[in-house]
């Protein structure tokens, strides 16, 4: 089974705090990491290999130092790694990410499944996976909480709603999107330290793809962010304290005024 | 597209460097830099104080379109189980505006089987005209029929707006509807207003878990897509006297519907309390809460004011309760009336999941807890003495003692 994984190399936005003084964001002391919910893509895609036989390939489209995300990929098990490219990328929004990847997914031959996480932690969108599948033409579950089953056709996986799961069938090939979950991933083994750090990571620029200009990048994506601003989050921040029978009265009273309670 | 810096402009004040949420920034020669790894968000644009950095745009653009043919708000109508979900009231009064602003047609989109009456009921909600497929193919949510039948409608008939609630419905099969008409979508908004100059839609979400706003247009692309977060917006008051057309179409199929998945099975697990994003008032409990018998009392309260039971993840890690309970950068993002933070010190991890509730109250005994710096009323003391004291008060408020 040839497997890909799509992941995201985002700042960890729970280091990432405002300082209240400019309003901006503090960045000092903000690592790279592998998007959260991408780890357990990686994970599902290695467990079907063990289970199925086959490959694992990570892939991801950004900086040049998105490099460090798929050599981790690679220690946790991925086979080989991917890294999509070019100054003509950046900017890109979710519709011309879809694009650029889905021509660079098509370069790696036959691929039966495609895993991607949820969503990424920066953007918070949860539109590249669907994304993707449409341009390359494929089904896909979104939001899936277990895999099932699989064969070589087709899939069968729970996908999760507001008020419970659905089971849903898919032939193959197909893209998958994974909620946290679908598994716990492992943490990467000494053997698979060695690997990242002697694999080779391919490249991939924008000559290699089958892509038009006007549909990369910031000038390709039909989006723009035009304004970025802090939300108002500090609030009136009354402090309670005393006896527990005296703030507790003080704060059922102050929400019953509210109508809140 | 390129985000420069005018050499001789920049003062060297660093300013920038902070804003950068990638890190594109340096100084070199005390002057500005943007690196590689800029991936043109344009948030130094808004921070420079001297204005020294600007986008360059490049000559590649796409020509532009003509707007004018694309008219309208629509709004997809979602149901699950014959139900038209509360969002839909929502994007429906959200929707009116947006029509209003431009003097326009607001039009509910909906998908079902045997479901005229509801369809009917749309228009009670503002709509002026509601389009309803009726298909047996339809009656449940599978995203391949839905998303050819909405693409279809909409290469037909060009709404300017197409909004629909940011549900695990929409978030997954309108994703795949902007793609096949290649325009652009916004995720997850939580405030839609028209430019009053261009008449684009200016779209509001939060980013980096809720630690940054943007505003999202889309200029150059019809129609323009967003989904919207449930709860956020005010929903459109219910009104019998309100008109509207409605249009029923039967019959989904011209050849083109995708059925590649199929849906085998839907189950719907029993909750003990109400559905998280539903909810008015969310009463959470952390890592204070010392074990799976803490939470008894965090139902307590929360049954006691009609309310849903939220969890950390360090609560959830330590199976004290399940992972469907859990509010969060990894959990579930909430915006309730009212959010009671028990026993949570207030990672930035929980913060970006709750931070955007109306009103917050913390219950904690470090009073140096960041919780308290978003809270609106932070109580310092133990939740085990605190708790039972503000349920007897509740009780004794609504004369139940």
């Amino acid at each position: 089974m040839n497997i890909v994984v799509c992941i995201k190399q985002v700042p960890d936005t729970t280091k990432v705090k405002i300082n209240p003084e400019t309003n901006t964001l503090i960045r000092e002391g903000v690592e790279s990491i592998i998007n959260p919910f991408d780890h357990y893509a990686i994970e599902e895609a290695v467990r079907l290999k063990e289970a199925h036989g086959g490959t694992v390939k990570v892939m991801t489209m950004g900086p040049p130092q998105a490099e460090t995300a798929l050599r981790e990929a690679v220690s946790l098990g991925a086979d080989e790694a991917y890294l999509v490219s070019d100054r003509a990328f950046a900017g890109s929004d979710t519709w011309s990410t879809a694009y650029t990847l889905a021509a660079a997914i098509r370069n790696l031959g036959d691929t039966d499944l495609i895993l991607c996480g949820k969503q990424a932690i920066d953007g918070d969108t949860a539109q590249v996976g669907p994304s993707l599948a449409d341009q390359l033409d494929i089904p896909f579950v979104a939001f899936v909480r277990k895999v099932r089953t699989i064969t070589d056709t087709e899939l069968v996986v729970e996908r999760v709603f507001e008020e419970g799961y659905e089971v849903v069938q898919s032939p193959l090939p197909a893209l998958i999107t994974v909620v946290k979950e679908i598994n716990e991933p492992r943490l990467p083994s000494l053997k698979g330290k060695m690997k990242a750090k002697k694999c080779e990571i391919v490249m991939v620029s924008r000559s290699e793809l089958e892509v038009e200009d006007p549909y990369l990048g910031l000038d390709g994506s039909p989006t723009r962010v035009v304004k970025i601003f802090s939300p108002d989050l500090k609030r009136a921040g009354e402090k309670l304290e005393g006896e527990p029978q005296d703030i507790a009265e003080k704060l059922v009273r102050n929400l019953r005024d509210q109508k809140l309670i | 597209m390129a985000v420069v810096v005018i050499k001789n402009q920049c003062d060297g004040c660093e300013v920038c460097l902070d804003s950068c949420p990638y890190d594109a920034i340096e100084m070199i020669d005390g002057v500005a830099y943007i690196n590689e790894k800029c991936t043109l968000c344009m948030a130094c644009l808004e921070a420079c104080p001297v204005e020294a950095i600007i986008s360059e745009e490049s000559e590649t653009e796409l020509p532009e379109l003509e707007k004018d043919a694309y008219s309208g708000v629509w709004v997809f109508a979602e149901q699950r189980q014959g139900k038209i979900s509360s969002v839909v009231a929502e994007l429906l009064g959200a929707g009116r505006k947006l029509a209003d602003a431009q003097g326009q047609k607001l039009t509910a989109v909906l998908f079902g089987h045997e479901m005229e009456p509801s369809a009917r009921d749309l228009v009670h909600y503002g709509a002026d005209e509601v389009i309803y497929v009726d298909d047996p193919i339809l009656a449940q949510f599978n995203d391949g029929p839905y998303a050819s039948v909405l693409s279809d409608l909409i290469e037909k008939r060009r709404p300017g707006i197409v909004l629909a609630g940011a549900t695990f419905m929409g978030r997954s099969f309108i994703p795949s509807v902007a793609s096949r008409i290649s325009t652009g979508l916004t995720a997850d908004c939580t405030a839609l207003d028209i430019d009053p100059e261009t008449g684009d839609l200016l779209q509001t979400r939060p980013a980096f878990g809720g630690n940054i706003m943007a505003t999202i247009i889309c200029p150059r692309h019809r129609p323009q897509m967003a989904t919207v977060r449930h709860k956020v917006l005010t929903p459109a008051v219910r009104d019998i006297h309100h008109k509207g057309e409605v249009h029923i179409i039967n019959g989904a199929g011209n050849g083109r519907i995708d059925e590649k998945t199929q849906v085998l099975e839907v189950v719907e697990e029993i909750m003990d309390t109400v559905n998280l994003a539903e909810a008015d008032i969310i009463v959470s409990g952390g890592r204070g809460l010392r074990d799976s018998e803490g939470f008894k009392l965090i139902e307590e309260l929360a049954v006691l004011l009609g309310g849903a039971v939220g969890a950390s993840r360090s609560a959830v890690d330590s199976e004290w309760i399940p992972y469907s309970h859990q509010v969060g950068q990894t959990g579930k993002t909430v915006q309730p009336k009212l959010y009671i933070a028990c026993g949570i010190s207030g990672a930035v991890q929980h913060l970006a999941g709750m931070q955007s509730s109306d009103v917050i109250v913390a219950i904690n005994k470090d009073p140096d807890a960041p919780i308290f710096d978003v809270s609106t009323y932070g109580l310092v003391g133990d939740l085990f003495q605190i708790i039972p004291q503000i349920i007897k008060s509740v009780k004794v408020q609504r004369g139940e003692v």
